[in-house]
């Protein structure tokens, strides 16, 4: 067994037959693995007696969840009413042409990723973006491309 | 850690208050540690300030404590220096040093950190001298920058848990129900249905285990005032959860918070724990003989779960549909057993209720609607930030006396209310009280507690278009006015911001809106119109103007505007070229920049980029 099979046992031993745990069973998973995979849904169900359609049910139902894996820099867009009146959606825009993902996808080399989320609660910076976990405050489509340098950079040494 | 009792607590309260425990500092340091401070760097600045405090030996007179949301969002990072009540603002860690030397140290303000009122150009100094505060009414809030929420001790110092030791010691189920209807307390979460009644409800069946919840979903998009609640008095809430739990004979409690709100989550786990090691939370709470524990339950992130059967379904791993009412919760809630559900705000409100008398907190508001709300600031104002206000007060006092006005010489245009179920208001409707009713009347609704406000910069439609677009998105899919109807109002919608309308169409928006409004299953699909239906009654021309002219007075719908460059205004640098992502500018060395409308995709990157304001 691989550490994150191991890892999924014990998430799976530890709530076995909890029927009210699956939503912190899946979010407990997608901490572990970035994302939830396809291969564990099957042995979600079965430790917990029920059929995989209601896991996936459930998988697909909340906006928490993601069916692929997360880029190594994951890019959130504030989509709250106060960032969407100062202009979110340009800033968003902006990002799918520079990264040339739509939102919601992994660029191929897994180096960068896109969501947009509802209020972050720090509308008074709108708009605002957060490039793995750091916040970027009162952007815009022009200051996307600088504020993306260093992760490119440090992409580029990586590979 | 001792273990409180109803006789020991007030004891207890007196000797942590006392001068020789919590005050023995001389200066208290209270750092806003909100989201909103957060992200502008305040947790450096309480580093540096720790640092530069142990340096010059001060450690001992000087404590610094982290608090949750102080409100002003607009001036963060914030700091509030005790006793004399200091507001310090937009720090860096860099002015650290300059504040210790003048202020600690010599006890003379720092000028150039003060807050400036921006029409007068005067500093203030005093936090409550500042219109932002002076115009606000704390109780919900009360506790907040005032206490470190990760300290119970200075929670029941500023009298946390006397309202629940009042309860077990000298009130019957009934009279503390009695209370809360006395009280008139309406739930804070959206639809306002009077607490005490809920909870007599939820006394009445006898069938157990009974559950008490606590819903920390707030999922609209502009909203955060129950996360700033639970962040900044997480003990206000389990103290008010414990009371409906008394109330109505539960003995489990559980609260469920978005996982998004991580600090919340944080902070509640170590109230949780802090109030189970006193004897407060638990078994035999305060030497009572009452149990009620309290779990939290983080929940998955979706709008449609803040709706009180979707939440319970949620809560027992399931996806969140609202389902068919009646029964109602009250009677067959979580796993089929009867359970009071209620806000995290109206809970934190329950405490200040018991200690002080219904007949106190009714004395506060309108007819129809007792004691104070809190809302969440935002938009085209110069003060952003959390507030609270009595009942009744107008959207004219919240906008410009205690949100300061609009800035950049901008116009007042709307204000946007309730979030996606919620309207937007015009100017002439600036006098509205906000109250349940008179909000109802305007076609708004209180909702959870966002206030947006919109300048003459903001377009009606593609706010209307926003709305609707998040309902969509956020539709569970059991009903079909709601899901498919929601759909046919959005496509409506972007034929009117793409220019491609009809008058008939607004006529169709509104037909529609009123049957969805009517045949949806719950409060999403019966709110869920409301944006558009404000928008047609208050801003009609405007919809008229795409239709008609095929034009967008705010200039924001992208198919319906052009930017231009003005030949006398461009100084020929060529910026603008550089900074287009698609090549739609031309432009050559001493001649002034063209841009290709066509190719133009109206991204702004070049106005952005323009040092001479010559595009627009
Ligand atoms: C779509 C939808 C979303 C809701 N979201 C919330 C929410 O985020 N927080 C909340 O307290 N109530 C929300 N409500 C209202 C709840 O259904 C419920 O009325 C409320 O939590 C009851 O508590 P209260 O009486 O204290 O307000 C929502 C309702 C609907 C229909």
């Amino acid at each position: 067994m691989t550490e994150k099979e191991e890892q999924l046992s014990h998430i799976l031993e530890r709530h076995r037959g909890e029927r009210n745990g699956l939503i912190p069973i899946l979010l407990e998973i997608q901490r572990e693995f970035g994302y939830l995979p396809k291969e564990a849904m099957p042995r979600v169900a079965e430790s917990l007696g029920i059929k995989p359609v209601e896991v996936w049910g459930v998988a697909t139902f909340f906006n928490q969840f993601r069916l692929t894996p997360l880029g190594r820099n994951h890019i959130k867009v504030c989509m709250g009413t106060a960032c969407h009146l100062a202009g979110g959606r340009l800033v968003l825009e902006a990002l799918e042409r520079e990264l040339n993902i739509k939102v919601g996808e992994t660029s191929p080399d897994g180096h960068f990723s896109l969501e947009r989320v509802a209020c972050i609660g720090c509308c008074m910076l709108a708009p605002v973006a957060v490039i793995k976990d750091k916040i970027y405050p009162k952007m815009s489509s022009f200051k996307v491309e600088e504020a993306l340098i260093p992760y490119r950079q440090e992409s580029k040494a990586e590979d | 850690m001792p273990q409180l009792t109803i006789e020991n607590l007030k004891e207890f309260k007196e000797k942590i208050s006392s001068p020789l425990t919590i005050n023995q500092a001389e200066f208290r340091c209270m750092v806003c540690a909100g989201t909103g401070c957060v992200s502008c760097n305040s947790l450096k600045v309480r580093e540096r300030l720790e640092e530069e405090l142990k340096a010059r030996g001060l450690s001992e007179r000087v404590k610094v404590v982290i608090t949750g949301c102080n409100g002003f969002c607009a001036e963060g990072p914030i700091m509030v220096i005790q006793p004399d009540g200091t507001f310090y603002r937009k720090l860096t860690p860099e002015d650290i040093p300059l504040l210790i030397e003048e202020h600690l140290l010599k006890g003379r303000p720092v000028e150039k950190l003060l807050y400036t009122e921006p029409t007068t150009k005067k500093k203030i100094s005093a936090m409550k001298e500042i219109p932002f505060f002076q115009h606000q009414v704390l109780w919900a809030l009360r506790n907040r920058g005032v206490i470190d929420p990760e300290n119970i001790d200075e929670s029941i110092a500023r009298d946390g848990y006397a309202g629940l030791s009042k309860v077990l010691s000298s009130m019957t189920p009934e009279e503390v129900i009695q209370e809360v209807k006395l009280s008139g307390l309406r739930g804070r979460g959206g639809a306002g249905f009077p607490t005490g009644l809920k909870w007599e409800e939820g006394r009445r069946y006898s069938s157990f285990p009974k559950y008490v919840i606590c819903n920390g979903d707030e999922g609209d998009p502009g909203a955060f005032m129950d996360r700033s609640i639970l962040e900044a008095d997480p003990h206000a809430v389990l103290e008010g959860m414990i009371i409906c739990g008394y109330a109505i004979d539960s003995h489990q409690g559980y609260i469920y918070v978005r996982a998004e709100y991580p600090l919340a989550i944080h902070r509640l786990r170590i109230a949780i724990d802090q109030a189970r090691g006193y004897g407060l939370l638990g078994r035999n709470i305060l030497g009572s003989g009452f149990d009620f524990d309290i779990d939290i339950y983080p929940g998955a992130g979706a709008f449609v779960c803040g709706e009180s059967t979707a939440l319970m379904y949620s809560l027992e791993g399931r996806r969140g549909m609202p389902r068919i009412k009646p029964p109602r919760s009250t009677e067959a809630g979580l796993w089929g057993q009867p359970t009071v559900l209620n806000n995290v705000e109206t809970f934190a409100n329950v405490p200040s209720i018991i200690r002080n008398g219904g007949a106190w907190f009714a004395s506060m508001g309108t007819g129809g609607s007792k004691g104070t709300k809190v809302f969440a600031l935002t938009g085209t104002v110069y003060n952003v930030g959390l507030i609270e206000v009595p009942m009744g007060t107008t959207l004219r006092k919240i906008v410009f006396d205690i949100g300061g006005g609009i800035p950049r010489k901008g116009e007042f245009k709307a204000i946007q209310i309730g979030g996606p179920s919620g309207a937007c208001l015009p100017a002439s409707l600036l006098d509205t009280e906000v109250d349940f009713d008179s909000l109802d009347e305007a076609g708004a609704m209180m909702g959870s507690g966002g206030l947006v406000v919109m300048d003459d910069s903001t377009c009606m439609v593609d706010t209307a278009r926003f709305f609707t677009d998040f309902s969509v998105d956020e539709s569970c899919g059991k009903c079909i006015p709601c899901r498919v109807g929601m759909k046919v109002m959005l496509n409506i919608l972007s034929r009117i911001a793409t220019g491609r309308g009809t008058m008939e169409d607004i006529t169709l928006l509104e037909e529609l809106g009123h049957h969805i409004k009517e045949s949806s299953h719950c409060g999403l699909g019966k709110t869920a119109p409301n944006p558009v239906l404000s928008t047609i009654r208050y801003f009609r021309q405007e919809y008229e103007a795409h239709i008609q002219e095929k034009r967008c007075p705010a200039r924001v719908c992208v198919d319906l505007i052009r930017f231009r460059v003005d030949p006398d205004r461009c100084k020929m640098c060529g910026l603008c070229k550089k900074a287009c992502p698609v090549e739609a500018i031309t432009w050559e060395k001493k001649t002034p920049a063209l841009i290709d409308p066509e190719k133009c995709i109206r991204c702004r990157s070049c106005i952005q980029a323009c040092k001479f304001g010559a595009i627009d």
